[in-house]
């Protein structure tokens, strides 16, 4: 039996998420923890250093949206102008040239957004200043800033009457010093301990191939920690410097979801232990069918070819990892918004392709991101107890919050806008004069190939199906438009209505009010986003991997 | 018929506009219309006409049915109104001058301030407050109630309304409203829904409905480029315009989108049929919110006086002499609590003794200063008053105080009743015992309140009473909780202190002190009978004043937004089974293979979008009887009611239209549609 090894890690997921959820806790409401004595100095320095001279006071909404619009737009402008110019600047060994303003343009929004959508191949692309000093910061703010996001929301749900949401500055330095610098030293550690690649020499010629170096492990780490999912190389997890071992693997597939789990805990010792019970099991079920379907697909639904053992399904996947880890660490990575990938998802089988596709298409909220995923989850939640609450002869409350009009609003944006930009930038990809040009296959899997894309920019996951060369003008500027629109709108809107429920009374609870921990509100969590989510992308489905796995057969 | 009229009448664009989800099946029924008049000039597409003029028709009768349901919800407010506009007419009113002078006026003219003399027959020219006199008033206009009430200047009695009728005396009031202003007026645009504005909620589920809408916009209008890339001369076939509007109006939620202010509309008028009028509609929203009940003891609970229950004689006395000396002392005693002293007398004794078999009776009226009554009847003096001021009487005059009677006193205190004790000749007899007296029929519209309570509403009751004495009759109601020992003011405080802890309150009131706890409370439900200034605080009037009508205003609240929710649901799952009759027959010209998710066996993709089409535009006739009654409406926990709820509009709504689509495609299939 190969699900073992799926146990295993799904496992190991669920273990570690509580004990680390409880410290994410502690550390985001500023409690003392064992770490303290080593950052707290650092952290005292920083919140100097932006001109505090103790802990930032508490900021409110407009405040909150003014940091993240600040701090973005001057990450995305750093990003920018070292990739321009990295031909001129330090840590250059390969001799990379610079990168040109479309792609730079991409790249640096696609980092700044958490997504790591790479148009290019990191080896030979990008100098080693570009992958880790600018790069790589954005893997361990992007996250941070999801993370800071997230605990507006929450400051909404926890705090009564209350003019302020907690503060931009202290979420993302705290996050960052306490919850990504240790986790990604250790994760680093443990892919060099199976042989990743962690240097600053310049790539090595052996017997006529490019052996690639730098830098490379502790880029890695961070981007499977914080959902981003860049790699290094362009081969990603299939890159045997990044992921050399069985046991690497391991680490890194339990890495990719381990953050988005913990947060739900956190959420829970914020909120409520059976609130986020249900958010959780409903993310843990959704991501253990996709699984079980990618699985099964790739193992059973590829295609024979005489004389071979096993099926084609075996194209384009690491023979260390086999079928059942490849289906595995795709259907973890498209779940989460990480976007890494260890095999050719362009060979898996239609419907092992589908999985992962409508894993990003329904929004990147099974576990997600690092802190998108899980507000991501609450504004389907909202949308549930909307629906739902007025069935018990009430108006809707969430957390004792009443959810009205403006919060429906920033909840409707939150939910509609990722969809109704993914499917129009499809729309015009696929009306693109010559886009044929730039497939590796026509008719239904190379609409997959394009709708993939999309989806992937889409919805902030980064991953590639690969066949298709997105190293182009059009889909760089628009999918640089595509990230940052539904990366920042869902966010604001997100912080928008935590600070408008944090403003409002706490509704007290009675038998007469709807439940949202029970095992009722989960099926009908679960329902609804997969009617609402799904129904969106159902008619694209249909002409891409449907068609392709009707065809086919 | 008229309904049908109007339904046609509301097809102008700026009525449409008012209502988003199905403003963009109106535009598709233009664009349609537009397109099949200029192919079937020009001669093109011959082949296709027949059937996409069907669709056209058929979009536009979605139109149609979503006017209809507001139409026949309007209408049946229509019908409450006219009768109420028939007592609005102008009438004479003789307003007094500076001088007292009257002079004759017509309605219409009158100010506030202005003082008018009303006289028996006459009808009350416009709202008002009685300033001199006391009559009884025919409000059957309004109320529909035939018994008169009476109206007197002071205290809480004193305002009246303009339509109704003086039966017996002269009254002078003072106008309140303004001509097109008053209270009738109100009422009557409130009742023909002229005024009515989108209540909170209403306006959170439509930003809902707009979502979807656009989201299903975006998802149809892809589709054209998303086909031609796959196959862009099978896709010039089926993905035409008509089928592409097809799509969208089956997938936008058109069903709660037509009904959604049909909806609201009978929400407002299932309300005026239990006869509460609420000022705005976000009031009946808050009603289905409300989670604490706070009820008046005086009026609500009990009677509001107390009764006397049982004569406790001194070791000693017969009873039959306490009763008789508990008769004569409270035979001029026109209080009710003297009265019931007197039935009860004569019910346990079958005393026949009366006013006029007395010789010479010297009646002892009330007074502040002794606080007795009683009677001198030659020698015999019968007193009966409170045990503290008898005991000082008895004292005074030299004679004992017998320990049983304190004894007695206490007793009947502890049970929450009051005890009065009767004397004759300083030699105290026995003691009464008055109690308040629960209102018959309060339990049985408290066992409503029982059922409530799975709701999670809690009723309060609140009581100038000692603790001891509110207990007994919290008990004896069957009320969950009380405050005692309450001043006027108290209700304001207690309405804050709950609405700090995160509860809705409810409350009715009728008396002037009553409006600052009124215009705090969630729901404020002022008595037609009340004050100006309680019914300008209220939020809902009861024109039956009757203080536990808050229980079936809150099941209209309920059941409003049950209603909402529920249609709402219906229209979202309803979206599953129109998927699969509709794309299959969109793609199969592009991937034949797709033809297996045509598991329904539709007939043809012609057949297959007509039956979805047609399901879509007739669910909203089916639900209109939905909308109207609303939903079915039980006491029950909100997990039992979603549940409930679930199962019939979910999972009903999920199954409907696979069974109606397939028996839809299978009549086109027999009529000869290919």
């Amino acid at each position: 039996m190969i699900w073992w090894r799926d146990v295993l890690i799904i496992g190991l997921i669920v273990g570690l998420s509580i004990p680390l959820g409880r410290y994410l806790a502690a550390v985001m409401t500023g409690q003392k923890v064992w770490l303290s004595v080593v950052f707290q100095p650092v952290e005292k320095r920083i919140y100097r250093f932006l001109g505090y001279p103790d802990t930032p006071d508490d900021m409110t909404g407009r405040q909150f949206v003014a940091a993240i619009v600040a701090f973005s737009a001057i990450s995305l402008a750093v990003v920018m102008g070292v990739l321009m110019t990295q031909q001129w600047l330090p840590f250059n060994p390969n001799h990379a040239h610079n990168v040109p303003w479309d792609l730079a343009l991409n790249t640096a929004m696609s980092f700044v957004t958490n997504t790591d959508w790479q148009a290019y191949s990191g080896e030979t692309a990008m100098s080693y200043l570009s992958q880790f000093m600018v790069l790589t910061t954005q893997n361990f703010v992007s996250a941070a800033v999801g993370v800071a996001g997230l605990l507006a929301v929450i400051c909404g749900f926890s705090r009564k009457e209350s003019a302020t949401i907690g503060n931009f500055w202290v979420d993302v330095t705290r996050f960052t010093l306490y919850v990504l610098v240790p986790l990604s030293v250790v994760l680093t550690l443990l892919i060099v301990s199976q042989g990743g690649v962690q240097n600053f020499a310049a790539n090595h010629l052996v017997q006529g191939t490019q052996l690639p170096s730098g830098p490379a492990s502790s880029q890695f780490a961070i981007s499977l920690l914080g959902s981003n999912g860049g790699g290094f190389f362009g081969a990603n997890a299939g890159a045997l410097f990044h992921n050399p071992t069985g046991l690497s693997n391991l680490f890194e597939s339990v890495a990719i979801v381990l953050l988005p789990a913990g947060l739900v805990v956190m959420f829970g010792q914020m909120v409520g232990r059976r609130q986020a019970f249900v958010l959780y099991a409903v993310m843990l079920g959704i991501l253990v069918l996709a699984i079980i379907g990618t699985t099964l697909s790739e193992l059973h639904l590829g295609q024979h070819v005489a004389g071979v053992a096993g099926s084609t399904a075996f194209e384009g996947k690491n023979v260390v990892n086999g079928i059942g880890l490849s289906a595995l660490w795709n259907t973890l990575s498209t779940a989460v918004s990480n976007g890494s990938v260890n095999a050719s998802l362009d060979s898996f089988t239609p419907l092992g392709g589908l999985i992962p596709m409508l894993l990003m298409q329904l929004g990147e909220i099974v576990f997600g991101g690092v802190g998108s995923g899980l507000y991501g989850m609450l504004s389907f939640v909202l949308l549930t107890v909307f629906i739902s609450g007025l069935m018990v002869g009430r108006t809707p409350e969430y957390l004792g919050k009443k959810i009205a009009a403006y919060d429906m609003k920033m909840v409707s944006l939150a939910i509609l806008l990722p969809p109704v930009l993914t499917l129009t930038s499809t729309a015009i990809a696929v009306s693109w004069p010559g886009i044929g040009a730039s497939l590796t296959n026509t008719g239904a899997h190379g609409f997959s190939e394009i709708l993939y894309a999309f989806s992937s920019m889409g919805n902030n996951n980064g991953s590639s199906f690969g066949g298709f060369n997105g190293n182009q003008l059009m889909v760089n500027v628009v999918g640089a438009v595509l990230m940052g629109c539904t990366r920042f709108v869902p966010l604001i809107a997100m912080v928008c209505l935590g600070a408008n429920l944090a403003k409002k009374k706490q509704m007290a609870t009675s038998s007469g009010t709807l439940r949202t921990d029970t095992g009722l509100f989960a099926v009908l969590l679960l329902f609804i986003i997969l009617l609402i989510g799904a129904l969106n992308f159902v008619p694209a489905l249909v002409l891409g991997p449907i068609a392709d796995f009707l065809t086919a057969r | 018929m008229q309904n049908i009229f109007l339904a046609v009448k509301k097809c102008q664009p700026q009525v449409q506009i008012k209502n988003p989800v199905m403003f963009v099946v109106y535009v598709g029924a233009i664009l349609l219309t537009v397109i099949d008049v200029l192919n079937a000039i020009m001669g093109v597409n011959q082949q296709a006409l027949g059937y996409n003029v069907a669709i056209t028709l058929i979009l536009w009768a979605t139109v149609l049915f979503a006017n209809y349901a507001d139409a026949v919800a309007e209408g049946r407010g229509r019908a409450q109104a006219e009768s109420l506009k028939k007592s609005r007419h102008a009438v004479l009113a003789h307003r007094l001058d500076k001088s007292g002078q009257a002079v004759d006026v017509t309605s219409d003219d009158l100010q506030p301030g202005d003082i008018v003399q009303v006289t028996a027959g006459e009808v009350i020219p416009m709202d008002g407050e009685v300033i001199l006199g006391t009559a009884a008033v025919d409000e059957s206009a309004i109320t529909g109630e035939s018994s008169p009430v009476i109206r007197e200047a002071g205290g809480d009695r004193s305002s009246v309304t303009g339509g109704t009728t003086v039966l017996s005396d002269n009254l002078q009031v003072k106008i309140t409203a303004r001509a097109g202003e008053s209270f009738l007026d109100q009422m009557i645009h409130m009742i023909e829904g002229a005024k009515r504005q989108k209540t909170p909620n209403e306006i959170a589920l439509q930003i809902l409905l707009v979502t979807l809408t656009i989201i299903f916009l975006i998802v149809v209008a892809t589709l054209l480029p998303f086909s031609q890339f796959a196959n862009s001369k099978a896709a010039a076939q089926t993905i035409t315009i008509a089928n592409l509007a097809a799509l969208l109006v089956c997938l936008a939620p058109t069903t709660i989108g037509a009904l959604l202010s049909a909806i609201g509309i009978s929400g407002m008028s299932r309300l005026n049929q239990e006869n509460v009028l609420a000022k705005s509609g976000r009031a009946i929203e808050a009603a289905g919110d409300v989670d604490i009940l706070l009820l008046d003891k005086t009026g609500t609970i009990t009677l509001g006086n107390r009764q006397a229950v049982a004569f406790k004689p001194i070791q000693g006395v017969s009873a039959h002499d306490l009763a008789e000396a508990a008769l004569l002392s409270s035979m001029a005693d026109e209080t009710p609590e003297g009265r019931s002293v007197v039935n009860l007398a004569r019910e346990t004794s079958q005393m026949t003794i009366d006013t006029k078999h007395l010789t010479d009776p010297v009646f002892v009226p009330f007074s502040a200063a002794t606080r007795m009554s009683g009677v001198d009847i030659q020698t015999d003096h019968y007193r009966k008053g409170a045990a503290d001021s008898v005991q000082h009487y008895i004292l005074s005059l030299g004679a004992s105080w017998p320990a049983e009677a304190t004894s007695f006193a206490e007793e009947i205190a502890k049970n929450g009743g009051t005890p009065l004790v009767v004397t004759k000749n300083a030699t105290v007899l026995g003691v009464i015992a008055l109690k308040d007296i629960v209102k018959p029929g309060v339990r049985d519209q408290f066992n409503a309140l029982h059922a409530l309570r799975k709701m999670g509403i809690k009723s309060v009751m609140i009581t100038g009473d000692n603790p001891l004495t509110a207990a007994a009759i919290a008990a004896e109601a069957g009320v969950d909780d009380y405050i005692a020992q309450a001043v006027p003011e108290s209700k304001l405080a207690v309405i804050k202190k709950y609405q700090q802890a995160g509860h809705l309150v409810a409350m009715t009131g009728d008396g002037t002190n009553d409006a600052p706890a009124l215009a705090q409370a969630d729901v404020a439900v002022a008595m037609n009978t009340g004050t100006v200034a309680a019914k300008e605080a209220g939020n809902m009037i009861d024109l039956d004043s009757s203080p536990t009508k808050l229980i079936k205003i809150v099941a209209v609240g309920k059941q409003l937004l049950m209603t909402r929710g529920a249609l709402t649901t219906f229209s979202i799952t309803n979206d599953l089974a129109k998927y699969f009759a509709i794309l299959p027959a969109l793609f199969v010209g592009l991937y034949p293979q797709l033809a297996v998710l045509n598991f329904m066996h539709l007939t043809s993709p012609k057949t297959a979008i007509l039956a979805a089409l047609l399901y879509n535009a007739l669910i909203i006739i089916g639900l209109i009887p939905v909308a109207l009654r609303g939903v079915r409406y039980r006491e029950l926990g909100a997990e039992q009611l979603l549940r409930q709820n679930l199962l019939v509009y979910g999972v009903g709504g999920i199954l409907l239209p696979f069974v109606v689509i397939k028996i839809f495609d299978m009549i086109l299939t027999i009529i000869g549609v290919k």
